[in-house]
């Protein structure tokens, strides 16, 4: 049944896409019904998956001639993620309900990339996760270059680049992993289990692992990270932190770390402390979450104070992964799903719900508006989704962050040590950002007062209201009830960690 | 061998030239006083039957290809590889057909649809040839066919100076190869291919000498010219620039697959000898070090991969500085032609190879007659084929942009279009032939170098998608043009989602062999 989410998304794509010009309520609704069904299917298969391993949706070969399987199948993380990615899209069309210039369009790039996306999370064979993840590259292209503000062409043309690099090294590791297992077949598990040579898996580790930690925002290749999320439209940036840098997560574990688990084997030689792979990726992680926190401290867009907490908080998922131990992986997964939610609720309440109002993202200026006075919902959305971002508990990320940085501190102390000064340093931008944007006591001057009183703001909408409910609400119920999530993610961590993915 | 036999295995090409010249007695016997649209649609209409006709005849082909009088070696091959780059050969030849209707470049459409038709001639021909003779007059017979299409634009200067260019370069070319073919002659005492690789093989002073170095580089500069390949691609970015919409798709796209099919024969000459060696034993291999992968001993394998990899750097970082689609489409071909070459280089004994070539290649010309196709209609309104000229396409002719995003894409390599397919495959056959480290690091940089090619289609389709509109006159292409340009493009994505297609297909000609 899952499958039919990507097949759906598809479908309304190509509908939205044939769909005459000027109707753009018509597009909208499309749309948001075709989001909606999306996500009820996730719920749905969340729901029905529920206590279950790995369950094969569809198993069909594909192409015969070089073994290549068209294999969707679901376990436990694959569940979680496609429950986001329904919940992302539904918030994303509702955020961008005020999209006027070629609506249809910009729906229908919308949803293939919700496509895409929810087929690489439910692809089980390598050659098939691929060409979903690279049909993920294209829309957002459009997205961000077509409907986007800040260097729109440049953040676009730099984010499609950066995409295709890393998945040209993604290439490069099938093609090598494929021919090394002697060319019989793609499969996710059959590849597992090949018994890959430890001194091929050496180097087709790192390559794959970059290439897909380029999405994930992985530290020094995060830069298309903050430039695209700031250029792209309310909903493509809400995406893009939501699922995209999800996508590179969910490569990094289920490819580079599911198929070549040998790569993170110790060297038998260390380089200043560096002995291993894991060694390297968990440095570079760890500088992410610092360097990404302490940018974001100095920032004056409000929208790049975001993106940059993003390149943070990522930086959590991938020194997850690298703990290589139950509780830090499982963390890593459900700190995918909690940064989903929680940024792209920031992201809404940064492009959409003050950015539409106040035509400008520069915390100076912002800081003499008064919107906390003036935009209460915006402010108190914002001061949740804070709470939510710092960690607090009772919110999403407490749980998920609390589990990376347990899983770090059994597998080297010191990486929880470096990892706290992130948290702390988070705190005080997301503080920073709040304070100046919405509760700062700075009076206007004279000239920067307007002469007839300020100007009203648009009222808040509908869609407004309930994306930002929906989302609330899910961070709040995983923070309350983790297990909700954690039940399906902790058997398919172990049966991944445990190797060969039986 | 007799004259029968000689009729039964060139039946396509003998069709294609009485298409050819009922097509010139048409035109200009009955039609001299009909409208220049009636005589473009007739003589179109011939030529197509002909094509139609040939591909019909293939199948009564002798089977197994022509022999030397008294000798089991292949002179003309028939079946297998030569057959399907036939079919590709005359497909194409279609497609390009179509392109010109419309089209007002020249008011001598008759003599264009012939000369066409006896360059697809050569085409089918070199895509079969076993002997050097046949390969040399059959490449003749296309070239000099491309040189006046090249130059059929009467009143454009570009097409003119486009087809000097073109000759002259073609001209030393061929006497180039003709020079290295004279060489292999003296060296192995044959012109047949098979007994050439025999006698390389077999004996060790023919396989040092250095008379065989020279005469291999220069069949390489002679048959690097065919596919454009660096450093003999100068005629490429002119004669895409210069030539006449529908000429310059079918340089692209016919050309190529029959240069690459030759390529395949080349190759799979040599694999056919080494092989039959395996069984037999009577043919001593060259002492030393026994050569790890089928195909050229090294020199040529050294040779092929250097003009492979050069061409993939080359030609896509200058199609990077392009302001002209055409020329644009000219350097991506020299860079596809790059990833071709890289698996002629190492060519598998098995057929992985030659499917893995021909699948690129005969997908690759689709695209590519379909991108001209697309670039022609716009050119026709703006008259330049500028990027500029592009602009806010989108808008002006949604349905044209929609296959241009198809196609460009195709070209770059993004799934599911065909064009990834066919990446894909061939790279797999390049590891799937040697897993060393050299062709690990040359698919690896390939790979690399088509992510840089990402940047340069990107251009284009943002200019139709992205940025505003200047003039915001809608593009009207001819119906029965937009209408091939769509099936093109469908092909392009409905092969691209079941790959599997256009290979089974391509099985089905071995089966009998």
């Amino acid at each position: 049944m899952l499958a039919w989410t990507i097949y759906i998304s598809f479908a309304g794509a190509l509908v939205l896409a044939l769909l005459p010009r000027g109707n753009a309520a018509l597009a909208r609704w499309i749309a948001l019904a075709v989001a909606v069904a999306g996500f009820a299917i996730a719920i749905a298969g969340f729901a029905a998956g529920a206590g279950q391993g790995r369950v094969t949706l569809v198993d069909v070969p594909w192409v015969a001639f070089m073994g290549i399987r068209y294999t969707l199948a679901a376990d436990g993380i694959s569940r979680v993620l496609v429950l986001l990615t329904g919940l992302a899209a539904v918030a994303g069309v509702l955020f961008s309900w005020n999209i006027e210039l070629r609506t249809n369009e910009f729906f229908a790039f919308f949803l293939a990339l919700i496509g895409g996306v929810y087929g690489v999370f439910l692809s089980f064979d390598l050659f098939l996760l691929f060409v979903f993840y690279e049909i993920a590259i294209v829309p957002k292209y459009f997205l961000i270059s077509i409907w986007g503000s800040t260097r729109r062409e440049y953040a676009a043309m730099k984010l499609a680049l950066y995409s295709f690099v890393g998945s040209s090294m993604v290439l490069i590791g099938l093609l090598a992993a494929y021919a090394t297992s002697g060319s019989h077949s793609t499969g996710l598990v059959y590849l597992a289990n090949a018994d890959l040579p430890v001194s091929f898996q050496m180097w087709a580790f790192p390559l794959v692992f970059i290439g897909f930690g380029i999405l994930a925002g992985l530290w020094p290749f995060h830069t298309w990270a903050p430039t695209g999320h700031v250029a792209a439209p309310t909903a493509a940036s809400m995406l893009l932190a939501g699922v995209v840098m999800k996508l590179g997560a969910y490569g990094c574990l289920r490819v580079a770390i599911g198929l070549f688990p040998h790569g993170m084997d110790p060297w038998g030689w260390s380089f200043a402390g560096m002995g291993s792979w894991r060694d390297v990726f968990a440095l570079l992680a760890l500088i992410g979450i610092v360097y990404g926190a302490l940018v974001a401290l100095a920032q004056t867009d409000f929208k790049f104070v975001i993106g940059y907490s993003s390149v943070s908080h990522m930086g959590f998922v991938l020194l997850g992964l690298v703990t290589l131990n139950q509780i830090g992986v499982t963390g890593a997964v459900l700190q995918m799903f909690s940064h989903g939610v929680i940024a792209g609720l920031l992201f809404a309440i940064v492009g959409r719900v003050v950015y539409e109002r106040t035509h400008t993202r520069q915390l100076a200026e912002l800081e003499t508006m008064h919107l906390g006075k003036r935009l209460p919902f915006a402010a108190w959305s914002f001061v949740i989704a804070g709470m939510a971002s710092m960690g607090l508990p009772a919110f999403s990320g407490f749980v998920a962050e609390l589990q990376v940085l347990v899983g770090s501190w059994i597998a080297k102390p010191w990486w929880t040590a470096a990892a706290g000064v992130g948290i702390v340093v988070g705190v005080a931008y997301t503080w920073r950002a709040l304070q100046k944007a919405f509760f700062s006591d700075r009076l206007p001057t004279p000239d920067e007062h307007p002469k007839t009183g300020w100007p009203k703001f648009d009222p808040i909408t509908w869609p407004e209201i309930a994306a930002t409910v929906l989302l609330v609400g899910a961070t709040v119920i995983v923070g309350v009830y983790p297990r909700v999530l954690l039940d399906s993610i902790e058997p398919a961590v172990k049966s991944l960690l445990a190797g060969g993915m039986q | 061998m007799n004259y029968a036999d000689l009729f039964r295995v060139t039946l396509p090409e003998t069709v294609l030239e009485i298409a050819a010249l009922l097509v010139l007695v048409v035109d200009l016997g009955y039609l001299r006083k009909a409208a220049l649209q009636t005589r473009v649609m007739s003589a179109a209409v011939l030529g197509v039957i002909g094509c139609g006709v040939a591909i019909a005849m293939l199948p009564f082909q002798a089977l197994g290809g022509l022999t030397y009088p008294g000798s089991t070696e292949l002179m003309l091959a028939a079946g297998g590889y030569a057959t399907i780059a036939q079919i590709g050969i005359l497909v194409l030849t279609v497609l390009t057909l179509f392109l010109l209707i419309g089209s007002d470049f020249t008011q001598h459409v008759g003599e264009y649809i012939s000369v066409v038709l006896m360059a697809a001639t050569g085409g089918l021909l070199i895509a079969a040839a076993q002997d050097l003779l046949v390969i040399f007059v059959g490449l003749e017979l296309l070239s000099l066919g491309l040189y006046i299409l090249t130059a059929f634009a009467k009143k454009s200067e570009k097409s003119a100076e486009s087809a000097m260019k073109y000759y002259l370069f073609g001209g030393m070319s061929a006497a180039f190869l003709l020079f290295g073919f004279s060489y292999l002659y003296g060296l192995s005492g044959s012109t047949n291919l098979h007994e050439i690789m025999r006698a390389l093989y077999s004996s060790n002073a023919i396989n040092s000498s250095p008379l065989l170095y020279v005469a291999l580089v220069m069949v390489a500069a002679g048959l690097g010219f065919k596919v454009a390949a660096v450093p003999f691609h100068l005629w490429a970015p002119d004669t895409y620039e210069g030539a006449p919409a529908p000429a310059a798709a079918f340089i692209a796209s016919v050309s190529k697959v029959a240069s690459f099919a030759l390529l395949i024969g080349i190759g799979t000459a040599a694999a056919h000898v080494l092989g039959s060696a395996h069984k037999v034993g009577f043919v001593v291999l060259v002492s030393g070090p026994a050569p790890k992968y089928f195909g050229f001993e090294r020199p040529w394998s050294l040779i092929v991969t250097l003009l492979a990899v050069a061409s993939m750097v080359f030609g896509n970082l200058a199609a990077l500085a392009q302001t002209s689609v055409r020329r644009l489409l000219a350097y991506s071909a020299i860079a596809h032609a790059g990833y071709i070459l890289l698996a002629l280089a190492y060519f598998s004994h098995s057929t992985m190879s030659t499917y893995a070539v021909l699948y690129y290649i005969l997908t690759y010309g689709l695209t590519t007659v379909g991108a001209f196709g697309a670039v022609s209609v716009v050119e026709r309104i703006s008259g330049s084929d500028r990027m500029d000229a592009f602009l806010g396409l989108c808008r002006r002719n949604g349905l044209l942009a929609a296959v241009m995003l198809v196609l460009f894409l195709s070209l770059a390599g993004i799934p599911p279009l065909v064009g990834f397919w066919a990446k894909f495959n061939l790279f797999a056959a390049v590891l799937g032939v040697s897993r060393g480290v050299v062709p690990f690091t040359i698919v690896a940089l390939a790979v690399a170098m088509s992510a840089v090619s990402l940047y340069y289609y990107l251009q284009v389709l943002k200019r139709v998608f992205v940025m505003p509109a200047v003039d915001d006159t809608p593009v009207k292409g001819n119906p029965l043009t937009m209408s091939v340009l769509v099936l093109i493009a469908l092909a392009v994505v409905v092969l691209g989602c079941l790959p599997g297609l256009l290979q089974t297909w391509m099985t089905s000609f071995y089966a009998g062999m």
